[in-house]
């Protein structure tokens, strides 16, 4: 598939046969008309809009265009692989389109056009690509991105489970803008936009591994236009990166580390749900290292501390942000955590996934 | 969150410190010396760094990390047989989860489900009999470990399986008692303990009876303590306490969870389907008389030694290790001769690195570091 999102492309439109088969098969990766059908069917209905047309091998941008968000291209790729494809609070199309998203926006880029490429596996049933479709048409929409390329494979039964999505996305750098992890003083503020690790705790919830009464939303979100709120805000952020994979406690790592501070982090301040406590106490985990889908860790100078936090309070995906540790001159690349309980401890990166303690 | 925050307060925690600091120095004038008292059980161990414990208790106190984690005790030639048995076609192996990390002379269980064998995490042995049920063309083996904690809830899965004629699952049995080890500590001649913080979770099943020994013919104070940390300081408060009037018996901190005489409807189902092994080897230890239970022969079809061929084949701890000084209290994590360069959470050469609850893994993972403040501050 591609969809041209060159304006100049003509806009004719193959003709488009609705697929009526319940599962997807073989003959949908096949090349021929049926994965035409399907991709026309499924996933470009739904992306459909006036700058698309389906006929080239690769989408074209104008550079001028580009050029009047920013002096620099920012360029980003990634998988997603979850299980259950959908849980509480999204589904994996969601995740696909915030993931690449937000990885462009914590850049200081404006994302623009993303890829969607899928890997289905035989079986997998229409209905549901046709949700997972629908969930990433509304979510770029939310984004204000433009999903303009694409590629459709199927694969035997077993070779992948369900669906594999992957999103690559180009998104340009507002000029003079420059964060990154190596900026960090002592003294700047370490700030969260809100709850964290509901993103995992949804994920291990909705496997079912444990019957919990009140099922936890994730906090799946496109994070573009609160950074944008922030970024106008406090023009002197200094770093931002969305706390997925590995949670808030391996940003903070790297962000030491790559900085070469030391970052306290003060337990009282890190805010957790409480049912995410009660589920991270009873499965031995630490919520610190939860996966985010809607959270960033942001690192701004102290004195543009309460204007950073106004900013993210007034958007909708910023309400519980709060500054949640300080950077030191501590042992460079140490992250400290003072307990509750008076103590103090390392938050150190995990060594691998955070598996579930016997007793 | 309700029942488990007022067991974290702060305030709580200063007042019992300052109580902490003048039993301690009254017992240091007893005994002239730092008291070196150790935690038995993993949970303790994880709760001390979690809320960073150590550094707030005065200089006159040292926790000794004790053996009671059965994940990283688990010797390298069990975890061996486990692997060999999960590699077996047909057979799906259930185990908990960080059972998966520990390393077997040639590889763990987290290694072998990468090479293709059918490895499960399960939170229960009851899952392990579902996966059982779910899939009757298949063999379920759980890898049953723990101490008296886990074992009634292995026993009454057993149980199940017998009463509802389950064919096709068994269970490797690894599990282990604790009495036996800690009187192999205290045998030791290089013991440098003065008491010990008893298995909470152990205790609710066993009672207080089977540690009166430690106190009567050792003279070492017991106080069975609760995982949170206002339990773990309330209960080196009673050990301190105890070596300050030069008393030593065992006490109960955590009755809110232990009952004197412990369970005995749990002690019925363990002493129905196990029955004690001559012999159990440990990691770091090295064997212990009676330390380890099998299933008795009347619940043969569900041992999945007795099932399957396994290798049995003893494998010696690396050289370098040095867990077993580690764990009697004569070095600390730091002073292993490997902490830190050869052993490592990602390459565990020895037991106590394996899991989070190890004394090592713990250290590593929240512990000071070269280039920190001094490790302890006198709060007192």
């Amino acid at each position: 598939m591609s969809l041209s999102g060159d304006k100049s492309a003509p806009t004719t439109r193959r003709k488009r046969d609705a697929i009526h088969l319940q599962r997807v098969t073989l003959a949908h990766g096949g090349g021929g008309k049926a994965m035409r059908d399907l991709v026309d069917d499924v996933f470009v209905s739904v992306f459909d809009n006036p700058d698309l047309a389906p006929l080239e091998d690769q989408a074209r941008f104008a550079l001028s265009a580009l050029a009047t968000h920013g002096d620099r291209l920012a360029f980003t790729s990634d998988s997603f692989v979850v299980d259950p494809l959908e849980f509480p609070g999204g589904d994996i199309g969601k995740l696909a389109i915030c993931g690449t998203v937000n990885d462009l926006a914590v850049g200081g880029a404006k994302p623009l056009y993303l890829s969607c490429s899928v890997i289905i596996e035989e079986g997998t049933e229409l209905a549901l690509l046709r949700r997972v479709a629908a969930s990433m048409a509304r979510t770029a929409a939310e984004a204000g991105v433009k999903v303009v390329t694409g590629d459709t494979k199927v694969v035997t039964r077993g070779a992948c489970d369900k669906l594999f999505i992957n999103t690559a996305g180009i998104g340009v750098i507002r000029t003079g803008l420059d964060l990154g992890c190596h900026r960090a003083e002592p003294g700047d503020l370490v700030i969260v936009n809100g709850l964290l690790g509901d993103h995992g705790a949804a994920i291990l919830g909705a496997r079912g591994d444990l019957a919990l009464s009140s099922p936890i939303e994730s906090d799946c979100a496109p994070l573009n236009g609160l950074i944008d709120g922030l970024i106008a805000a406090c023009p002197e952020t200094k770093f931002l990166r969305d706390a997925t994979r590995g949670g808030v406690a391996t940003v903070v790592n790297e962000i030491a580390e790559a900085s070469q501070v030391g970052i306290e982090l003060i337990d009282d301040a890190t805010p957790i749900r409480e049912e995410v406590r009660g589920f991270c106490e009873i499965l031995g985990l630490d919520p610190l290292y939860l996966a985010n889908e809607g959270r960033i860790v942001a690192v701004v100078p102290a004195a543009a501390g309460e204007r950073a936090l106004a900013a993210l309070k007034s958007h909708r995906y910023g309400q519980g942000a709060v500054v949640i540790g300080q950077v030191t001159r501590g042992p460079p690349g140490r992250v400290t955590m003072q307990t509750r309980f008076g103590g103090k401890r390392v938050v150190d990166m995990l060594i691998g996934e955070q598996l579930p303690r016997i007793c | 969150m309700r029942f488990v925050d007022e067991f974290r307060d702060a305030d709580k925690a200063k007042a019992l410190l300052a109580e902490i600091g003048t039993v301690a120095a009254k017992a240091a004038d007893r005994m002239g010396r730092p008291a070196n008292i150790m935690e038995v059980c993993g949970g303790h161990t994880h709760s001390i760094f979690r809320y960073g414990i150590g550094d707030l208790l005065p200089k006159s106190i040292e926790l000794v990390h004790g053996p009671g984690c059965p994940v990283c005790v688990l010797p390298m030639g069990r975890v061996d047989d486990c692997v060999a048995i999960a590699e077996q076609p047909g057979v799906i192996f259930a185990t908990f989860g960080d059972a998966m990390r520990v390393p077997g002379s040639k590889k763990s269980l987290l290694q072998a489900k990468a090479e293709g064998s059918d490895i499960r995490m399960v939170y229960s042995p009851l899952d392990a009999l579902a996966l059982a049920r779910a899939n009757p063309d298949r063999e379920v083996v759980f890898f049953g470990l723990g101490f008296e904690t886990t074992m009634p809830s292995t026993a009454m899965t057993v149980l199940q399986a017998a009463a509802d004629g389950t064919k096709n699952f068994s269970l490797i049995c690894n599990h282990i008692t604790i009495i036996p080890t800690m009187k192999a500590i205290l045998d030791d001649p290089g013991l440098q303990l003065d008491g010990f913080l008893g298995p909470g979770h152990v205790t609710m099943v066993i009672g207080l009876e089977p540690y009166e020994f430690i106190g009567a013919t050792y003279n070492k104070p017991v106080v069975i303590a609760g995982f949170e940390p206002l339990d773990v300081l309330q209960s080196v408060w009673m050990v301190m306490q105890q070596l300050s009037q030069g008393r030593a018996v065992i006490e109960n901190q955590y009755g809110r969870i232990v009952p004197k005489g412990g369970n005995p409807v749990a002690r019925d189902a363990i002493t129905r389907v196990f029955e004690l092994r001559d012999f159990f080897e440990w990691r770091g230890l090295g064997s212990i008389e009676h330390s380890g239970v099998k299933m008795r022969a009347a619940y043969a079809q569900f041992d999945a030694e007795r099932r399957f061929s396994v290798p049995d084949v003893k494998v010696a701890d690396p050289e370098a290790c040095q867990c077993g000084d580690v764990l009697k209290g004569i070095i600390k994590p730091r002073q292993c001769r490997v902490f830190g360069t050869a052993c490592t959470p990602e390459t565990p050469l020895g037991a106590l690195m394996v899991s989070s609850e190890g004394a090592c893994a713990a250290y590593y993972q929240y512990g000071p570091r070269a280039g920190d403040e001094p490790e302890k501050a006198n709060a007192a």
